[in-house]
């Protein structure tokens, strides 16, 4: 017994004095460490996400007619065929549908759920069967269209390192949400007011799934404004659909996170 | 053995993973929610009995203006024009199309639905999240068909605490002082009318001089100052029952009686032996117990939500500044040092912020500033203006502003305004005579 507490507190004391021995202020020189320099890593893309200029668009393509007329040799004109416009026509199915349950729709059905109310008294209409399904829907809102296997040529994987989205990138999808954004203007501006959602999306950039991750915060008591930010989040990105996102690299942006910080806005 | 080191060997595989990519979105537009608000429907039956009981036949659409109206005046619902929605209200509010709604941008959605049943009027409401398609409330409320526009009220506080994440404030009332007649011989009375400046009666009758009338903030009481053969007077006012009482009389100048937040004090100022100090009374034992003891000015108390701080306005420094005490009137503190003058500080109802007025170079601000004193905003300016009154949810500011009169002494007038905490929804508060001093009430329906 004493023999094995021997060997272990001398074993202990061999550690302490290696770690005392190597310690930075036993050294007799300091080494002299050069001033750090912060250099700040910006990916730039090939091409800009800047909107070509019409104005210019247009001055340019003035001289370039002007230039195809003094050329002799011009080839012949290539007509484009053009394409028609795509019209969002409605689905006509989709009406049928939605007549044929408009029609079905029993007012008295409807009523059944609405409880009678004594003189100002409230009462939520909700039905004690669907809360589960109450739940689940404001847990993850899937888009409307199914998901879809996109398949990206290895090829064009290759060309993306494995890296965010370079600033111009990053600025595009900012302005394009600062747009769609309304921040709920009664919020505190002392509590904690981020608002973390993940996305996946799809090349095009519209949203197959948006997932809150705090979202056990949206049904604490006393949280009640959370779930306002959290929904006019959501908000924003439907309204943004589809997101501008870049053209290449779908597997680097396929999940996006949007961290929603209304701090900054409701400080003023 | 083998196990282990296939284990390790599919940790060293290199895996081709993308790092999750996080964009922070810190900015957003402040531009007003475009909501539509769908006429409430009645059918036919309900329409003719309500034409018998009431002057109103289509009260649905009657509600529905009141509720558009509510949310166009706070500054963060542009309501859409009712000529531009493609679906009928009936069909609406069983299942609202989507898409015809999101077609012309709206974002909110409120249908409902107005029948009479036994002579009682009963009201449901759904509140629709257009983009997500989905319901976000549904409420029904029923009451006598006298009461539709009270309805109104309600429903809006409900659709604003919904969206906004703040309590309402459009179920309330406000008290002010009635004044007509020209500027030498003002006739002043107490009036009382629902927020948006309907249902006006008048509380006095115009004999006496009737100043600062202030609302419990627990209930329907009022405390307001009048003068009884040139002596101030407090009195009392039950607007329910009508009943009035005298708390008492004090000598020389008393100012602005204001209750503290559990209703069971006043708490004002006024001048004895010649200095003006601030006093608070037990409405119980009508007891009256000095808060401070200065030698300077000090008046305009207003306690903190929590009933722990006063503040008030005093000229200790030299000049008017607004000071912080605890209740008891221990650690005087003065939070305004910005030029010029700074008088009639209120705690919000939130406790986050003192509005005040300011007189800097001849002009009147009415402000806000933390309760620290720091982040001062003066959110309007004008010619004369003052006596800010709290929204019960800290959001909006009623407060008057006079006109000046012009060289033949013709031209004056007050009026009441309110402007919200961003300082560019300023709006005239429509009001049936000229207005000043007004008190906004606590919610009602709480």
């Amino acid at each position: 017994m004493t023999r094995n507490v021997i060997i272990s507190s001398s074993f202990h004391l061999i550690i302490i004095l290696i770690t005392a021995m190597s310690l930075p202020f036993l050294a007799k020189k300091p080494i002299d460490l050069p001033p750090i320099v912060s250099i700040e890593l910006i990916q730039i893309t090939e091409k800009t996400n800047i909107p070509f200029a019409p104005k210019a668009k247009k001055i340019i393509e003035k001289v370039k007619e002007k230039e195809k007329l003094v050329s002799e040799q011009a080839p012949p004109k290539i007509i484009k065929k053009e394409k028609p416009e795509a019209i969002p026509l409605p689905d006509e199915n989709i009406e049928k549908v939605q007549k044929l349950e408009d029609k079905k729709q029993n007012p008295e059905k409807i009523d059944n759920k609405v409880k009678q109310a004594s003189e100002f008294e409230k009462k939520e209409l909700f039905d004690p069967n669907n809360i589960a399904a109450l739940i689940d829907k404001s847990k993850e809102d899937v888009g409307e269209t199914a998901e879809k296997t996109f398949k990206v040529s290895q090829n064009q994987d290759n060309t993306v390192d494995n890296i965010g989205l370079s600033l111009s990138e990053e600025d595009a999808l900012k302005a394009q949400i600062f747009g769609c954004w309304s921040i709920p203007l009664g919020l505190p501006y002392n509590e904690n007011l981020l608002v973390r959602i993940k996305l996946k999306l799809k090349p095009d950039g519209s949203v197959i799934k948006s997932e809150i991750l705090d979202h056990a915060r949206m049904n604490k008591p006393g949280q009640g404004f959370y779930k306002v930010l959290a929904e006019s989040a959501l908000r924003a990105i439907q309204l943004c659909q589809p997101l501008r996102v870049p053209s290449t690299g779908y597997e680097r942006w396929k999940d996006l996170q949007l961290n929603f910080d209304a701090r900054e806005m409701l400080e003023g | 053995m083998f196990l282990r080191y296939l284990i390790i060997f599919v940790f060293l595989l290199p895996i081709n993973s993308f790092a999750l990519i996080e964009v922070d979105i810190t900015r957003g537009n402040l531009n007003p929610l475009p909501i539509a608000v769908s006429p409430l429907f009645s059918d036919k039956e309900t329409k003719s009995n309500l034409k018998k009981t009431n002057e109103k036949e289509d009260i649905g659409s009657e509600i529905s203006f009141v509720i558009e109206n509510n949310l166009k005046k706070s500054g963060l619902f542009n309501p859409l024009n009712k000529d531009s929605f493609l679906q009928k209200p009936d069909i609406a509010h069983l299942k609202p199309r989507f898409e015809d709604w999101a077609l012309i941008k709206a974002q909110a959605l409120i249908t409902g639905k107005v029948t009479l049943i036994d002579d009682k009027l009963r009201v449901e409401f759904r509140l629709w999240d257009v983009l997500a398609a989905k319901e976000m409330m549904a409420l029904a409320f029923t009451t006598v068909p006298s009461n539709w526009r009270r309805v109104g009220h309600i429903i809006t506080d409900k659709i604003y605490e919904r969206l906004t994440g703040e309590k309402g404030y459009f179920d309330t009332r406000i008290i002010y002082v009635s004044e007509e007649g020209p500027k030498t011989k003002r006739i002043k009375k107490l009036a009382i009318m629902d927020q948006d400046g309907f249902n006006t009666k008048y509380l006095t009758l115009g004999n006496e001089l009737v100043l600062t009338p202030r609302f419990n903030p627990t209930n329907q009481m009022v405390t307001y100052l009048s003068y009884f053969r040139n002596l101030p007077r407090v009195y009392l006012l039950d607007i329910e029952t009508g009943i009035q009482e005298v708390v008492g009389d004090f000598p020389g100048m008393t100012f602005a009686p204001r209750f503290s937040p559990d209703g069971k004090k006043i708490i004002m100022s006024f001048a004895k032996d010649g200095n003006s100090d601030i006093y608070t009374m037990d409405l119980e034992n009508r007891i009256v117990e000095r808060i401070t003891n200065h030698p300077s000015i000090d008046t305009s108390p207003s306690y903190s939500p929590d009933g722990k701080y006063i503040c008030f306005n005093s000229d200790r420094s030299g000049y008017q500044q607004i000071y912080i005490m605890k209740s008891d009137g221990s650690n005087v503190k003065r939070i305004s040092f910005g030029k010029g003058l700074y008088g009639t500080p209120v705690w919000s109802p939130r406790g986050d912020l003192i509005a005040f007025t300011k007189l800097h170079k001849g002009k009147f601000y009415i402000g806000v500033m933390r309760t620290n004193g720091k982040g001062e905003r003066l959110l309007t300016e004008n010619f004369y203006q003052e006596a800010p009154s709290w929204s019960p949810n800290g959001r909006v500011l009623i407060f008057y502003r006079e006109t000046k009169t012009d060289e033949k002494g013709e031209g004056f007038s007050a009026k009441l305004w309110s402007i919200d905490l961003t300082g560019y929804n300023e709006r005239l508060v429509d009001t049936e005579t000229d207005a000043s001093d007004p008190s906004w009430s606590s919610l009602l329906s709480n």
